[in-house]
């Protein structure tokens, strides 16, 4: 406790406790908390409703944000970064639409909160491409008709990407149920599937 | 969703001190099934402790026994090279769950967590006694296609959803838990219980403990193996039931047999009298059907899932039969 009240000195409490990011919880359970400190454990703590620090990268851009717990990587890309190419279809977990990579794996950005995000290296369909040269899988999926209405298109292609990066794409049979977690309501699953494979034959990195 | 205090911690000692002192406090880890639910207002917890940066992940075999880091990802489980020659039951049923996506984050302890999928729990305007007790169980009567025909009771028809209990009930694996008051070990047929009177609780874990590792014993049942899992489309969907069966066979008998199912229980469902009848016998259909009979005798149906007790026994003899032809 010492040591905490010396650091803050000539701050308000909760001056002090923002800076040092060991945010609330000390009023909450103090013996734990100092112990922490004492351990210099990765502790961060956020009172209801008050935002945390969140550093991460998104297509090789470095953020430094401050967000509420609650708040999803998903409506983060959207709401704050305007990232909108990932797409809000279900919300559960249950359609693929809002699929990126996080740390070069697939993962539904709506069933993770931004905040556990921090560190990682996060890429949307978005930062597939290279300057104005599509990425591959993005030429395929024009090329092949992988789409109608296009809703689920940048879940399908950012899940396709990583189905071959996995080694999952060796046949129309294994492509399917890896590809299983992307629901396209327009039934494009065929020409999907080919696009899929196009670019799994022609080989070369991904 | 609500809003909610956000902890984050790299030490095992710290988490477990954190979520002692607060009821209201959840460990959060790959949180597919959390978010989903706190989204719904099915949970509501003030306090997350996430618990993603402990020094869970490892997986390493020790005497003939695969210890396995709760925080394991289904997709590094299932991909893990001792998981492939020794496992492949467990491998199998893993790859059948959810999707690549999900599969990447969620864990094995959240795999074991996670809550049932009965609509009546995730539906906060309907009667639940598992999610609010006493006031009813929407599904008796009710939409109940999904639903348990094993150790049912008035309260709770619900079933558990994991494809990778019912291979690690099957393969006789064990749960490391971590409280205050030190680690303790027991049978993974142990950790998920009965609905009873009291629904609300999903499992034996206690306030204030972390499961920390599964120990899985090498026991050579990677040669005659097979989970079947039946669903309402061919991938990405809940068990209607499921099957893992594994056999060894020396000399054209059984000398040992595993035998457990999904989708029919609140927890992964060994079928240990199946399991007796079949040691010392042939693998014949007759004896596969037999077996199957005897795992049904309890059974209980409610009605749009009296399907079950037909495709149950049938799915425990086509599981028992590929597992057979693999040799």
């Amino acid at each position: 406790m010492d040591e905490i009240d010396s650091h803050a000195q000539g701050d308000t409490r909760r001056d002090f406790l923002k800076k040092t990011s060991l945010f609330t919880a000390l009023s909450l359970t103090p013996v734990t908390i100092l112990k922490a400190a004492d351990q210099k454990v990765d502790e961060r703590f956020a009172e209801l409703f008050e935002k945390i620090p969140l550093n991460f990268t998104v297509n090789n851009k470095a953020y430094q944000l401050n967000v509420e717990p609650r708040v999803t990587l998903l409506d983060l890309l959207r709401e704050e970064l305007h990232l909108t190419g990932t797409k809000k279809g279900c919300d559960h977990g249950q359609c693929g639409a809002c699929t990126v990579h996080v740390d070069g794996k697939r993962v539904n950005s709506c069933l993770s909160l931004a905040v556990m995000n921090e560190g990682r290296n996060i890429t949307t369909i978005e930062g597939l491409a290279k300057g104005d040269e599509l990425h591959p899988m993005q030429r395929a999926f024009i090329k092949h008709d992988g789409f109608q209405c296009g809703y689920c298109t940048p879940g399908q292609i950012m899940s396709a990407v990583a189905c071959i990066r996995e080694g999952h794409a060796n046949s129309k049979e294994e492509i399917r149920e890896y590809m299983s977690g992307n629901i396209c309501r327009c039934g494009a699953y065929p020409h999907i599937v080919e696009a899929i494979q196009e670019v799994k034959e022609k080989g070369g990195t991904i | 969703m609500i809003n909610f205090q956000y902890l984050r911690t790299t030490a095992v000692k710290t988490a477990l001190n954190l979520i002692v002192k607060d009821p209201k406090a959840v460990f959060i880890a790959g949180g597919t099934n959390l978010i989903d639910l706190m989204k719904r207002g099915v949970a509501t917890p003030e306090k997350l402790i996430d618990i993603n940066h402990l020094p869970l992940k490892d997986i390493e075999l020790v005497n003939n026994v695969l210890q396995v880091g709760a925080l394991t990802s289904n997709t590094a489980l299932a991909e893990h090279i001792t998981v492939k020659q020794q496992f492949p039951l467990l491998m199998l049923a893993l790859q059948s769950g959810a999707s690549a996506q999900l599969r990447n984050v969620a864990t094995v302890g959240g795999n074991m967590m996670q809550r049932t999928r009965c609509g009546y729990f995730y539906d906060i305007t309907m009667p639940c006694n598992k999610r609010e007790p006493g006031s009813g169980c929407g599904a008796i009567n009710g939409y109940n296609r999904m639903h348990a025909i094993f150790g049912t009771s008035e309260s709770c028809i619900a079933v558990h959803p994991s494809d990778m209990c019912v291979a690690l009930v099957a393969l006789g694996a064990q749960v490391v838990i971590l409280g205050h008051k030190g680690e303790r070990k027991i049978n993974f047929s142990d950790f998920h219980r009965l609905p009873g009177t009291t629904p609300e609780t999903d499992n034996n874990l206690r306030k204030g403990e972390l499961i920390t590792k599964i120990q899985i014993p090498i026991n050579g049942f990677n040669q005659n193996y097979h989970y079947l899992k039946v669903r309402d489309r061919s991938s990405y969907a809940f068990a209607l039931v499921s099957v893992a069966a594994a056999l060894i066979i020396k000399n054209g008998l059984i000398s040992d047999a595993r035998l457990a199912m999904g989708g029919v229980a609140h927890k992964p469902w060994r079928l240990t009298s199946s399991e007796d009848f079949l040691k010392g016998k042939a693998g014949t259909t007759a004896n596969f059907e037999a077996a199957a009979q005897l795992a049904m005798k309890d059974a209980k149906s409610f009605g749009e899932n009296d399907f079950k007790l037909k495709l149950a026994p049938n799915a425990i003899v086509e599981a028992l039969t590929i597992a057979k032809s693999k040799s």
